[in-house]
């Protein structure tokens, strides 16, 4: 390598093929200054200090504010709508339902386009049909939220209602429905595992429970809407700006281009700010009024119309020979779903990639509820799915007479079980030798309930984490070169909460050879160039691959730009990168010209750059997957069977670690889901009415601060040779292992063995 | 939420005054009551605001204490003398909500929180004879895992939720009431009702009964007290099962027992019977979890709640043998 004065390497166009051999000269170490620095949320300080504006804080003039009313069957027709006490409400400026309405088209069910962002697929307040328990009747739309609040309980619904299936018995009991996993295949099988399993030495064969969850994102939903002619402004908390957008074109019927949305900020969104009613419903309403409108859900609204993360009955079998070999991974089993959402859990994923064995049979089913449409929520299938195998594994284990690990290390596999392709870098050995080593893995007495501090059980679990690298097609980015030296980057993706944009400025300086303060990274806007949602944690390999398009599309106009006298003359673009806030040929550093130099000559004040993403060819030539060893230490009462969690590692093994404070939060926030998965979050539906009965937070149980220990953290930081800078996401495996972990813990303090969810003191009396 | 009116009572005179008008309510704290009128669950015409009322709290020369009913739950359980003489008090309030409820919350807002079922904060889509007396309780046959097992009816199964007034019925707290015809005194065990034909009558309270302090007697002399509080997760939930208990043992021998459940009934539960098991007996997990035995012979679960028999049994037996431990 041949680098320059200060002993750094210019950075060269990143590879036109993802799944090739030559991996992105960011995954050199000797080519990164910012990529692994510590460094602290830009928005940090505007954050906490108020100046920060949310979906629900922008005002425009003449603006009213929305309510919602719900219905309270979950099936049948409405028979009777009397508004008329609502629309005399103080303040009330309209009250909008089924009857008055503009006609709209169906929401565009997520996977049906490529742009398509809508989580239900029904038609909003189209026609009298109620679909689930909660569903939104009518908006009431007044000067002031209080009066919009007040004027929608005076609504009056008469309702004739259907028979509906609202418990999780009678839908199973109806005939579970064979489905797909994001369009792919939801059933997959190597050789007769049934067989395999029926003739191994040793099996565990078990049914996990899991129930639904609400993502319980900090800031509820809302958008402030905003027609001008038949143009549409949302404000939005959203993590899909330009599916959101092209979504709300096709419902208005009405071009993309006249759809912009805005969604800079956003308090947390889990999977859960996705395309829902309340979006639809706003704009509708605001159009139908003239005016801007304000919705901002009540928690009880997310709760009763935004989809939860489904309940899921899994079996879990696994034949082993006596030295502890799979034979057979069976995972099967269904998750509710509504008819018109039809989305699985896809829990059978962790089986999919985690160990090897001689045969396999994965499927995942659907049973039919009439219930609010169910969805994706941080490490869809993963979270509940890495339960049940990992405590099965557990299970096999004990059964064996073998050291958890050390059964899972013996069945490490050397490519990807079931369809064979290669490795990209797996290095999950590696995790979990510096995981039990840090842990004191070895201090763990194997006997369930053999360590005991007065009425305290205390035991030790472990599980593994796995989610799997994606990156969606689609992604582009735009850059703006100024003659300055500064760099403006734009990309319609999301900042959550999680530090994109903070972890992509490194990435960007990185790249440009720019310090981060002249990179502005532009984000959360439908606007920008691209596609690309805040989901499968897939943000920082989908912008790094569109910010490196458009970078070997600036080096070539750069290169176009030199004149015969610079340095850089004759070279062509695959010769060059960026180095010192200028381009520099790779061969000889020394040959370099700054950004300034080459714009100021050719007289140009600005440059833009602008490209789509290489397709990921990567995702199908190579297994690729986030792995992580999780440990835990849990003290149980044996009085009451109150579960604490005393301590806690992940050892992770996720490529190249881009910001380590910004992954750490983010790992560490997933674990947090994961205790709440483990102990306490169940949100519960009256199966008798498919009513939310919990819908709120006092009721659905996240964890509170006493709940969570100190969480340790540690990782492999390994570059992943197929993956933009290395990295593999990080985003939401802290949830997967989690719940196993924990669980396996129990197990180990107690010697109950709780398979279903979560694991309340009653469980363990 | 409904529109409503506002008055801020000077004292107990004009508060009682005010509260005489038709649809008042007493304002606290509003952690209870705010959420039920934003939730439409109540809709008050007008409410009194009764937080400028007394909130001393004064130590009795008899070695008790008087809490004006305006005091913070915060500032009685930082109190001084009641971390001394009444540490279950002090556990029990400090393990209920979370510093910021604790903070705005006072002692009679605490006192008449309304019940958590949820399906009596469902004002829209359940049934629920409390809230609208006659129209059935959806909580009987549905999901009632936080429901009682003592002291519930046919027609309602709630619990009462507060921690606070578990500590205050094992204290032998009196409350003392103001209303239209004049001032009297009311054990706390006394005050709230169990729910029987008519579960929406939670409180021997007249309508317009303003509390203006509660009354703690001395508990008797070498006795210890605790309280323990089982719930779903660490902090910030309701309690599944609590127990406050006061406790003298004297030479092996119970010489002295109070004992509470709360999360098991509509109303703070003295456990009565399992004290009269207790009086006089010796002072052994045997006894104890005999006693608890007998005061939940009367328990009924419903369909999800039976785990809470084994848990107070379980609870009782604990903390009373811890206690014994102090004591000894
Ligand atoms: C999320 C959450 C969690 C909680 N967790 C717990 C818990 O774990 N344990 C627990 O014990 N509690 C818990 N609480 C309840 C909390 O303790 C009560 O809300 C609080 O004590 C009520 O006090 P307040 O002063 O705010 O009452 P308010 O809400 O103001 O009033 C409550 C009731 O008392 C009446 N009232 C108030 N003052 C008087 C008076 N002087 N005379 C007559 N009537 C009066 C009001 O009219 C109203 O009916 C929780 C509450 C919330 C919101
Ligand atoms: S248990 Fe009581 S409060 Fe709950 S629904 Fe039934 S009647 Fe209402």
């Amino acid at each position: 390598m041949t680098t320059s004065a200060h002993g750094r390497a210019p950075v060269g166009p990143a590879p036109e093929n993802w799944a090739g051999p030559v991996p992105d000269p960011l995954t050199d170490p000797a080519r990164t200054r910012r990529i692994g620095e510590p460094m602290p949320r830009l928005e940090g300080l505007a954050k906490v200090t108020g100046r920060i504006k949310f979906a629900a804080e922008h005002a425009y003039p003449g603006m009213l504010y929305a309510a919602l009313a719900c219905s309270t069957i979950p099936k049948g027709r409405i028979t009777a709508l009397d508004v008329a006490d609502a629309e005399r409400a103080p303040g009330v400026v309209l009250v909008m339902t089924h009857r008055n309405a503009p006609r709209m088209n169906p929401m565009p069910g997520f996977g049906s386009d490529p742009k398509a962002g809508g989580f239900d697929t029904l038609p909003v307040l189209q026609d009298d049909r109620v679909h689930w328990n909660g569903q939104p009747i009518a908006v009431v739309l007044a000067e002031t939220q209080e009066q919009a609040d007040h004027a929608a309980t005076l609504i009056r619904v008469g309702y004739a209602p259907e028979p509906a299936v609202t418990s999780w018995e009678e839908a199973v009991a109806n005939g579970t429905a064979p489905t797909t996993i994001y369009g792919g295949p939801g059933r997959r099988e190597l050789g007769d595992a049934e067989a395999a399993l029926r003739a191994a030495d040793v099996s565990v064969d078990e049914v996990y429970r899991t129930p639904y969850h609400n993502h319980a994102a900090i800031e509820p939903h809302a958008a402030t809407v905003l027609w001008d002619g038949d143009e549409l402004f949302v404000h939005d908390t959203t993590q899909m700006v330009a599916h959101s957008a092209w979504s709300l074109a096709k419902i208005f019927g009405i071009p993309e281009e006249r759809v912009h949305i805005s969604a800079p900020y956003l308090g947390g969104g889990f999977g859960g700010k996705g395309l829902w009613w309340y979006q639809v419903l706003a704009a509708a309403a605001s159009r139908l009024a003239g005016r801007p409108v304000r919705i901002a859900l009540t928690r009880e609204n997310v709760f009763r119309t935004v989809g939860s993360r489904a309940r899921t009955e899994q079996r879990v079998a696994i034949g082993a020979t006596a030295d502890g070999r799979f034979e057979a991974i069976i995972h099967t089993g269904a998750s509710a779903t509504s008819r018109s959402a039809d989305l699985s859990e896809p829990f059978i994923l962790p089986a999919q990639c985690t160990y090897a064995a001689r045969t396999f049979k994965l499927g995942v089913e659907v049973a039919y509820l009439d219930m609010m449409a169910n969805t994706s929520m941080r490490a869809p299938g993963g979270a509940v799915g890495s339960f049940a195998l990992e405590c099965a594994i557990d299970e096999l284990a004990v059964k064996l007479g073998m050291d958890p690990i050390e059964l899972r290390l013996r069945n490490e596999p050397r490519q990807e079980p079931i369809d064979g392709r290669p490795l990209s870098a797996r290095n999950l050995v590696r995790a979990w030798r510096a995981g039990a080593e840090r842990f004191g893995w070895d201090r763990r007495n194997p006997t369930p309930g053999a360590v005991r501090d007065g009425e305290w059980l205390i035991g030790m679990g472990c599980a593994a984490a796995t989610h799997p690298y994606v990156r969606s097609p689609g992604a582009a980015a735009r850059i703006t070169l100024h003659r300055d030296g500064r760099a403006e980057v734009e990309v319609a993706a999301h900042d959550m909460g999680m530090g994109t944009a903070t972890a992509q400025t490194q990435v960007i300086a990185d790249r440009l050879g720019l310090e981060p303060h002249q990179v502005t990274f532009r984000f959360g806007d439908s606007r920008l160039p691209g596609l690309v949602m805040a989901g499968g944690s897939q943000q920082t390999a989908a912008i790094g691959a569109a910010v490196a398009a458009a970078h070997r599309e600036l080096l070539a106009q750069l290169l176009k730009l030199v004149g015969d006298g610079s340095p850089l003359g004759g070279l062509e673009p695959d010769q060059v990168g960026s180095l010192d806030g200028g381009v520099a040929a790779l061969d000889d550093p020394s040959r370099h010209e700054s950004y300034a130099d080459i714009l100021d000559r050719a007289g140009r004040d600005r440059l833009v750059a602008e490209a789509v993403a290489q397709p990921p060819e990567e995702l199908t030539a190579r297994s690729m997957h986030s792995f992580g060893a999780m440990f835990c230490e849990v003290r149980v009462s044996s009085v009451t069977g109150e579960v604490r969690v005393t301590r806690f590692l992940g050892s992770m093994d996720c490529g190249r670690i881009v910001n380590p404070r910004t992954a750490a939060s983010q790992f560490r926030g997933g674990i947090i889901m994961g205790i709440g998965l483990a102990l306490t979050e169940e949100l519960v539906l009256d199966d008798r009415t498919g009513r939310v009965v919990n819908a709120s937070l006092a009721d659905y149980h996240i964890p509170v601060h006493l709940d969570v220990p100190e969480i340790d953290l540690i990782w492999t930081d390994i570059p992943d040779p197929h993956a933009p800078m290395g990295a593999r996401g990080i985003g939401e495996i802290g949830i997967t292992g989690t719940g196993a972990a924990i669980a396996n813990a129990v197990y180990n303090a107690t010697g109950r063995r709780v398979r279903d969810l979560p694991i309340t003191p009653d469980k363990l009396l | 939420m409904n529109p409503f009116g506002y008055a801020r009572a000077a004292d107990a005179a004009d508060a009682v005054r005010l509260g005489s008008a038709p649809r008042a309510a007493y304002l606290g704290g509003g952690t209870n009551l705010v959420d039920l009128m934003r939730r439409n669950v109540v809709a008050p015409a007008t409410l009194v605001d009764v937080t400028g009322l007394s909130s001393a709290i004064e130590e009795r020369p008899d070695g008790g204490l008087l809490i004006g009913a305006a005091a913070r739950n915060t500032a009685v359980a930082e109190h001084r003398a009641v971390r001394a003489r009444y540490p279950l008090l002090a556990r029990a309030i400090l393990a209920g909500g979370s510093a910021q409820i604790r903070n705005m919350a006072t002692v009679a807002g605490n006192i008449l929180q309304r019940t958590r079922c949820p399906y009596f904060y469902d004002v829209a889509g359940s049934r629920c004879n409390r809230r609208h007396p006659g129209q059935g309780c959806d909580a009987i046959d549905g999901h009632n895992r936080d429901h009682a097992i003592l002291g519930g009816s046919p027609a309602c199964v709630a619990t009462h939720p507060s921690d606070m007034c578990v500590a205050l019925a094992a204290a032998d707290a009196v409350v003392h009431l103001r209303g239209a015809r004049g001032a009297r005194v009311l054990p706390l065990t006394e005050l709230h009702r169990l729910p029987g034909d008519h579960p929406e009558i939670e409180t021997e309270l007249e309508a317009g009964e303003l509390i203006t302090a509660v009354e703690l007697p001395p508990l008797p002399p070498g006795a210890a007290s605790g309280y323990r509080k089982v719930r779903d997760r660490a902090g910030y939930a309701f309690a599944l099962v609590s127990v406050a208990a006061v406790l003298r043992v004297e030479r092996g021998v119970i010489t002295a027992v109070r004992l509470a459940l709360g999360g098991v009934a509509p109303k703070p539960w003295r456990a009565r019977t399992a004290e009269q098991a207790l009086l006089g007996a010796p002072a052994d997990p045997a006894t104890f979890r005999a006693a608890a035995r007998t005061e939940l012979a009367a328990a009924v679960p419903l369909r999800h709640n039976a785990f809470k028999i084994e848990l107070a049994e379980r609870t009782v037996t604990a903390v009373l043998a811890d206690l014994a431990g102090e004591a000894r």
